[in-house]
């Protein structure tokens, strides 16, 4: 029986599915962001002289990277992309939205079983909520621009069971985490399905977390299979009833046990998202800044997480706190009272976005800095010229409250 | 479809280079630069023995690396500066699966063989190679066997690149 993927596909191919071979793919959902978003309408523009949007209802610009622009490049870079979607009929969340793959969401543009690419190497996110989701690059998504399909090679898929609950605190950054450290090399250009009690039990947010770092397993997607609340609040969001799909007695091309009994704070040092260890192990390291943000920990709950930490504290008077919410949706959420807690300990705060990768508004890393950050890569020189270590939003805010690396339940 | 011409066998110590990253391939620091002429200068700039490849390589010439080229970035400057020197294929025991998404799009022939480093070939040899069976020729012979281009392959490379064959569907 056909894996998630192979089911998602078979539903937008006439192709034959089957691992290894390369089918046309139909792409329900297409968009392109502030970064590449420019390219691919220099490409249309060069490659073709009208009709350059195969259908414009299922066309978007998605602004998050640099939002609003605070260099010329990225500024004139949007501004292109908002001259062509105003000529074409295309629909922008622009600079006060948010990040693209979260916000389609959001939207209720994005739902479980539907096809969906971007010029983003983490929207593949959208697993989190059992859709295919699929970054590429700048030819490709001119061509679905016009087109509306993409071609697109059948992966196997590995089976990924969670074994056992943690008896310690943890978060869905750590598990995440575990999987970067367990699983790289072994899922490079393969589809993964989560499955065991501590995936039934995960909400959206901490899905998104999960689904964000199967980039940095190497995986071309990680589906979640759908809860009820997942159902439910998609149903809510798109106004339709949601089928979703699921593998039954599927055939993998391996299944993977991963125990997470002794699940604990975890992080991953300088350099590399898979130089994982725990937080506990480490030395004393001292700190210059925290990010808590990003596709990967920009959620609400996890603002949530933060927030019960830093309550009614300080940040150590060395270290820097930056906030940056991931979408319009939950900065407003932040409103009943979190973001009053977070300014009062001392954080900045910006509007929503991607903010830390990619030179985003709220600042880089020095040469020398060292930085807690929860978003998913820290190869040299991603979130600057410093040092980053990846963790939880629980291990970022304690860390910000003592100025050196704390695991949240040590303090 | 099938292509000739002389090898460069990307290596250390008799041993083909594995995990050649976009940065090693095409330097960040060049990015800004849009003509794609001016790429070929950069080609492997950044990897260590082969900074003068873009000196010693010719219109034609066929290169052979080991597994995962091209790992890394999107970025498809590391695809256009080997168009601008001419080069013809890219053979690999296997690539980045992005790098190999931009190559397709862009008409490189990427062609994956697993036992190219088995196969009797030294840089300065002339192969064939012919797209539609995976057979490596040298000097009359077959040498080694590669994954054929699959149909959409195909299809892409003979229109020239992605938006050629757009216009052709």
């Amino acid at each position: 029986m056909p894996t998630i993927i192979e089911k998602i596909f078979e539903k937008h191919t006439r192709d034959r599915v089957e691992v290894g071979n390369t089918i046309w793919l139909d792409i329900d959902v297409r968009t392109a962001r502030d970064f590449g978003g420019a390219q691919v309408v220099k490409n249309l523009m060069e490659n073709y002289n009208e009709n350059y949007v195969d259908d414009a209802s299922k066309t978007f610009f998605t602004f998050d990277c640099n939002a609003p622009a605070n260099t010329i490049g990225y500024a004139n870079n949007q501004q292109i992309c908002r001259e062509f979607a105003r000529q074409n009929g295309i629909r922008i969340f622009d600079v006060n939205r948010g990040i693209g793959s979260h916000v389609l969401i959001e939207e209720g543009i994005a739902y479980p079983g539907i096809t969906a690419v971007g010029t983003d190497s983490h929207f593949n996110i959208l697993g989190a909520i059992g859709a295919f989701g699929q970054g590429m690059g700048d030819i490709d998504i001119a061509f679905v621009f016009k087109t509306g399909k993409i071609w697109f090679e059948v992966p196997p898929t590995i089976k990924v069971n969670f074994v056992g609950m943690p008896s310690m605190s943890w978060t869905a950054k750590d598990l995440a985490l575990l999987c970067v450290k367990e699983l790289k090399g072994k899922v490079l250009g393969k589809a993964i399905e989560f499955y065991g009690e501590i995936i039934d039990a995960l909400s959206l947010d901490a899905r998104i977390t999960l689904a964000s770092m199967v980039t940095e397993m190497g995986g071309i997607i990680g589906f979640i299979p759908p809860s009820k609340e997942i159902i439910k609040f998609c149903e809510e969001r798109t106004g339709k009833s949601i089928k979703p799909v699921y593998a039954e007695d599927a055939i993998y091309e391996k299944e993977i046990d991963i125990d997470v009994s002794n699940l604990e704070p975890l992080i991953a040092l300088p350099g590399n998202p898979s130089n994982v260890k725990r937080v506990r192990d480490l030395p004393s390291i001292e700190i210059n800044s925290v990010f808590i943000g990003s596709c990967t920990n920009g959620r609400y709950e996890d603002m949530k997480i933060a927030a019960d930490i830093l309550k009614g504290k300080k940040v150590a008077e060395n270290v820097m706190l930056k906030i940056v919410p991931s979408t319009r949706e939950v900065w407003k959420k932040m409103m009943n009272g979190i973001m009053k807690d977070l300014f009062e300990a001392g954080a900045i705060i910006s509007h929503a976005g991607c903010g830390g990768c990619a030179s985003g508004q709220i600042g880089m890393t020095g040469r020398g800095e060292v930085q807690v950050s929860t978003s998913n890569r820290n190869f040299k020189g991603k979130q600057g010229e410093g040092d980053t270590y990846l963790a939880s939003p629980a291990t970022a805010a304690a860390s910000a409250l003592t100025g050196y690396i704390t695991e949240a339940d040590s303090i | 479809m099938r292509v000739k011409g002389r090898v460069w066998k990307i290596e250390k110590d008799g041993k083909l280079l594995d995990d050649i990253d976009t940065d090693m391939i095409y330097h960040n620091k060049y990015l800004h630069i849009v003509d794609k002429k001016e790429m070929r200068k950069y080609a492997f700039s950044n990897l260590e023995g082969w900074k003068d490849f873009p000196n010693k390589a010719r219109e034609g010439d066929i290169i052979i690396v080991g597994e995962n080229f091209g790992c890394g970035s999107s970025r498809q400057h590391a695809v256009d500066c080997f168009l601008a020197l001419g080069i013809k294929a890219i053979l690999a025991k296997s690539f980045g699966a992005i790098y190999k998404r931009n190559a397709i799009n862009s008409g490189l022939a990427v062609i994956e063989c697993k036992d190219i480093d088995k196969a009797n070939i030294n840089t300065g040899d002339k192969i064939e190679i012919n797209f539609e069976s995976g057979e490596i020729i040298k000097e009359g012979r077959l040498v080694a066997k590669a994954k054929p281009m699959n149909k959409i392959q195909a299809s892409i490379y003979k229109a020239g690149n992605l938006f050629n064959y757009a216009k052709l569907i």
